[in-house]
């Protein structure tokens, strides 16, 4: 599996570290919803198809990604910055 | 020469003579021989006992699909077991032996399996280890010692004990095409590839590349093929964008069109070069591949089809034209179609007599007749042998009518003498690659096989690999293959002429003759055309589940003989057709893997190993070395004669009566800076830190997301906007991770930078009565008096002329500074320290003594933050703010995590006076025949000298209630039961009067 990484370009995925499911969203941080938290904390999605992940290029410029992978075959058709400084292109 | 070696052609070099050794007798043969051709010139023909029923076994095949010659090969006292002797190449010195018999090979004990067969069928393994569910034996250990003497009598080779001292290695390697297979079509396809100028990487399981041509007889473009095959491949060596690798398994293809490859770089070398590697790995990204991995033979289904002597068609046919060796020398054919003739005429031409052709078929083609007539042979159409005669090797089979379209065998059985029977059942092209690829293979009524899948990776399939089984259509197939891999066009080709053999692609539907006696369908696990059906009567309908309930091609070959078989056999037992029943996708690796390729150079010295500024100065000093992670620490600095626990007791004793100095550069730390830093630092520690004054460091907290408690450490501020954190050693990457990605992910708007600078700093801690008077006598350009540097104050100075920084904290529970200066100064520093500290007796520690001063002080590390447990069930929850949000804090107060029955830090004191174990369980009532009842466990434990007892930290339900309570450990495991007392986790100095001073 490749991901190409907007820093360092088309990089193995041994470079890479999973950093969970990218629809998560996180409840502010004084919300009491506990519902909230707990699908934040652990509710997964888990398509057959396209999925939105965060990946960390943690061995190499540490860089978080927003990557939308394909879990039936490890296609990834995206890859980008989640600050989002380049919008994806170096 | 032997009467089984041919008095000229094949791949051997007859001039040369090599000797090896097998089951400790001494034999000779040629380079270029395998073991198993080898030994079949020396007129061997048993190789092994099967699997289950210990069954006298052969040679079956030529190559990587061999299940019964499964042999073990001794490199000095490395022992790599269950190695086909089809694909050892001999070298003098090679030793080799037989595997799964007792006490011989010959007269083996075991054999007498074969008369409890009916005991051992389908499922037994299942059957028999759950034991008897009723009667006296029912769940008694008498069954678990019975199991060991079971598993004994099955199996393959013995697995050595030695280390293996062989080298590995890995490679990557990143190409155009990749060629899997080196046959005419992968020649072709290789060759046209690399004209386009594309980057070829060619590989090939076998020594010699050229595939069939080696063997088929043919003629390309007007020379033996063998000839035109080695032309080919001088033309690709020749070329400097081909890379050709022999002795090379491509065994996995996985997304993105990566693949693996096992390449055998020196097994067949006596002597290999220096430096060379056993085995090495290649990764291997490919833009495109081509698969031309040909075709394996499939055996037919018949009573006896395992004795010795009985053997693939092709196989035959390859060890007589490639190998020089005749299998045997009256020779019996039986065939479902036509490949078997040509073989039946090269073994005729290589001097065998052949006996008969028995072909379940009736209507023949005038070519196939023709070839019988040159193999001046009887044939027996609408026949099928019925029966195998002889012991250990084939004296004859029995052969009776047969109708193909019933199944229905009629007449008379009669006898014909042979010793060696070819069989063929057909071809079944090599998908393993593509099938691993992705999409499921389809089955092809008139090939009667299954064919490559639609390509859902960049591939292109060539030759017998996809059905096409002439060399003509291979070569032709091979070019455009080559063209399409490097992406040119297609155009004119002018193929070489090929005088190929003639014959059908297809076979006859016939998969078994259903016959008395065991008719075997996976050979290497013993698994018997009746096995397959009685697990169809047991309700297995599935597959998968039959192909894991009978271990039907589940052994070490993986089924490449017995898969299509097995199908066929099963089909017909469901009255269903082959494509209803589906096949079972193919999985890596294609043929057995050493695991040794896999570690590559990833093992013993060569693992990374993390090192302290200080590391030579504790080596020189006695220090014992103990691995933490990667991490290399101090364990003790043992004295002559000391036992650990002497050694870590003497060097506490030193350090609470006056002072000892410990290597602490392996804390994690993280430079925190930015204008957001004190925030950042609100949000992820459960207790303040905007509020802390600069020059001054506080011991902080971390949660996770779910409330449990993650890391601790101490952070200093070094300035307003400049923070050192510190974490434990073995969090320190996940601490980082944890900080990058709140940064990056959740709060993009916190402007903070984060560095990891563990690296940078060296860091001593020195504690102890004397250690102020220490630090005072060494440190110049500030003061360490109590005024100056208070409990968690922090001052620069220098030590030897260094800079350094030193914060007032403790983990002994001494009064202790930390001491960082420059990684590069670690040494310097380190041992300025230790000179300043001889008059007032400073030792220094190792991981023992400082564990020990943390048990008795009560702190937590690792062990008791081990991811299940809370701040509160750490007594920590005064450090949980309640002024603000932090990470972990709307989830900590849920229900379950603020039980009272939940697990509590306490202290344990052991009541015999005798050492307590990590990991020992802690109950109320003892119960040594039967240990049940946990209330806990012991997460650390030592030899307080302080307390003059031993004791331990422990998480026990509603720990802090029991205070005062007795209760005991329980071992089982180490066998060590005894009262325990449970009481405070605060053993020494609970009010911490030392540390302050």
């Amino acid at each position: 599996m490749l991901i190409t990484c907007p820093y360092c370009g088309p990089r193995d995925v041994s470079e890479f570290t999973y950093q969970g499911d990218g629809n998560r969203q996180r409840p502010a941080p004084n919300s009491q919803n506990l519902d909230a938290w707990n699908e934040y904390v652990y509710d997964r999605l888990n398509p057959a198809g396209d999925h939105n992940e965060i990946w960390q290029h943690s061995g190499g410029c540490r860089i978080h990604l927003r990557v939308v992978r394909n879990t039936l075959t490890h296609a990834v058709s995206s890859a980008v910055a989640v600050r989002g400084h380049h919008g994806g292109k170096p | 020469m032997s009467a089984r070696r041919t008095e000229g052609g094949g791949r051997i070099d007859r001039a040369r003579t090599i000797r090896f050794t097998f089951d400790g007798a001494t034999y000779s043969g040629h380079p270029g021989d395998t073991l198993a051709s080898a030994l079949l010139a020396n007129g061997v023909s048993l190789f092994g006992r099967s699997f289950k029923y210990h069954r006298p076994r052969g040679v079956l095949s030529a190559g990587v699909d061999e299940p019964n010659a499964l042999v073990t090969v001794l490199r000095g006292q490395a022992r790599e077991p269950n190695i086909p002797a089809t694909i050892v190449e001999i070298h003098d010195g090679l030793v080799a032996e037989s595997q799964n018999r007792f006490p011989s090979l010959a007269w083996d004990v075991s054999a007498v399996n074969q008369l409890a067969g009916p005991l051992i069928s389908a499922g037994f393994y299942y059957k028999t280890f759950m034991g008897p569910v009723i009667g006296p034996l029912k769940g008694t250990r008498f069954w678990m010692v019975c199991e060991r003497f079971i598993r004994r009598a099955a199996g393959l080779g013995r697995a050595g004990a030695v280390p293996d001292k062989a080298r590995y290695e890995r490679m990557n390697a990143f190409c155009d095409v990749l060629v899997v297979g080196a046959g005419p079509a992968g020649l072709t396809a290789a060759k046209a590839a690399a004209e386009k100028g594309a980057r070829v990487v060619l590989a090939d399981i076998e020594p010699r590349l050229g595939g069939s041509a080696n063997w088929s007889g043919e003629v390309i473009d007007g020379k033996p093929a063998a000839d035109w095959a080695a032309a080919a491949v001088n033309d690709l060596r020749a070329a400097d964008n081909v890379r050709l690798l022999p002795r090379t398994t491509v065994w996995g293809y996985y997304d993105g069109n990566t693949l693996a490859a096992l390449e055998r770089v020196s097994d067949h070398k006596q002597h290999p070069a220096k430096g060379e590697p056993r085995h090495r790995t290649w990764t291997i990204r490919a833009k495109s591949v081509v698969l031309a991995t040909g075709a394996l033979e499939r055996p037919l289904v018949f009573p006896g089809n395992d004795r010795p002597g009985v053997m693939l068609a092709g196989a035959a046919e390859r060890y007589a034209n490639e190998f020089g060796v005749l299998p045997g020398q009256k020779v019996a054919v039986f065939t479902n179609n036509d490949s078997a003739y040509r073989a039946a005429h090269a073994l005729r031409q290589a001097g065998a007599a052949i006996a008969a052709i028995v072909d379940v078929r009736t209507d023949i083609s005038a070519d196939m007749l023709d070839f019988a007539g040159k193999a001046e042979t009887e044939m027996l159409t609408g026949h099928a042998v019925v029966a195998t005669e002889g012991g250990k090797a084939l004296t004859g089979i029995k052969v009776q009518r047969f109708d193909a379209a019933s199944g229905a065998l009629s007449g008379e059985p009669r006898s014909i003498h042979a010793d060696c029977l070819l069989m063929s059942g057909g071809w079944s092209p090599a998908i393993h690659l593509a099938s691993q690829a992705g999409a499921r293979a389809e089955w092809n009524e008139a090939l009667q096989a299954f064919l490559p899948p639609k390509p859902n990776q960049k591939w292109t399939g060539a030759g017998a690999f996809t059905g096409a089984f002439s060399t003509t259509e291979a070569i032709e197939q091979g070019h455009a293959a080559g063209l399409t891999a490097s992406g040119a066009r297609s155009k004119h080709f002018d193929a070489p002429a090929v005088e190929a053999a003639p014959g059908a692609p297809g076979s006859e539907p016939v998969f078994e003759i259903t016959a008395p006696g065991k008719s075997f369908v996976d050979f290497q696990h013993d698994v018997t055309a009746d096995d397959v059906r009685l697990a169809h009567r047991e309700g297995f309908v599935s597959v998968e589940h039959l192909k894991r309930y009978t271990t039907l091609g589940m052994a070490t070959d993986q089924g490449k003989t017995s898969n299509v078989p097995g199908l066929a056999i099963m089909a017909a037992a469901l009255g269903k057709e082959i494509p209803q029943v589906g096949t079972t996708r193919f999985r890596p690796p294609y043929a057995a893997v050493s695991l040794g390729s896999l570690a590559g150079e990833r093992y013993g010295d060569l693992k990374p190993e993390r090192l302290t500024p200080m590391h030579d100065w504790h080596l020189a000093n006695g220090a014992s070395m103990y691995s933490a992670g990667l991490w290399w620490r101090p364990q003790i600095y043992g004295h002559a004669g000391e036992t650990v626990e002497q050694a870590y007791v003497r060097e506490t004793k030193a350090t609470r009566g006056s002072a000892g100095i410990v290597d602490v550069s392996t804390l994690g730390k993280i430079a925190v800076q930015g204008p957001d830093a004190a925030e950042l630092l609100d949000r992820v520690y459960t207790n303040m830190f905007s509020t802390l004054a600069v020059g001054k460091a506080r011991y902080g907290l971390m949660l996770r997301e779910d409330g449990l408690a993650f890391d601790d450490g101490t952070t200093w501020r070094l300035g307003e906007q400049d923070f050192l954190m510190t974490t434990t050693t073995a969090n320190a990457g996940k601490v980082m991770q944890h900080l990058e990605y709140f940064l990056e992910v959740i709060w993009p708007d916190l402007k903070v930078t984060v560095t990891s600078v563990t690296d940078q700093w060296a860091g001593a801690a020195i504690g102890g009565p004397k250690a102020r008077e220490i630090l005072a006598s060494c440190v110049e350009g500030t003061a360490v008096d109590n005024a100056t540097l208070p409990f968690m104050g922090i001052v620069h100075g220098e030590i030897a002329g260094v800079p350094v920084m030193i914060c007032r904290l403790s983990f002994s529970g001494e009064m202790a500074f930390e001491v960082y200066c420059g990684a590069d100064w670690g040494t310097h520093v380190w041992e300025a320290l230790i000179e300043a500290g001889k008059p007032f007796d400073l030792v220094p520690y190792g991981l023992e003594a400082l564990g020990t001063m943390r048990i008795e002080k009560g702190h937590v590390t690792g062990a008791e933050i081990d991811g299940r447990t809370t701040a509160r069930d750490l007594h920590l929850d005064w450090m949980l703010s309640k002024k603000k949000p932090f990470i972990g804090s709307a989830m900590m107060d849920r229900e379950g995590l603020i039980a009272a029955d939940r697990l509590q830090l306490v202290g344990v004191v052991s009541l015999d006076n005798r050492p307590l174990n990590g990991g020992a369980h802690i109950v109320e009532q003892l119960d040594e025949k039967n240990p049940h009842g946990s209330i806990g466990h012991i997460t650390a434990c030592c030899y307080s000298p302080s307390l003059g007892k031993y004791i331990a930290l422990a998480l026990v339900e509603g720990g802090k209630a029991r205070h005062g309570s007795r209760a005991f450990t329980s071992d089982p495991l180490r066998g060590r039961f005894g009262p325990v007392e449970i009481v405070s986790h605060h053993f020494f100095d609970p009010e911490g009067s030392r540390m302050h001073g």
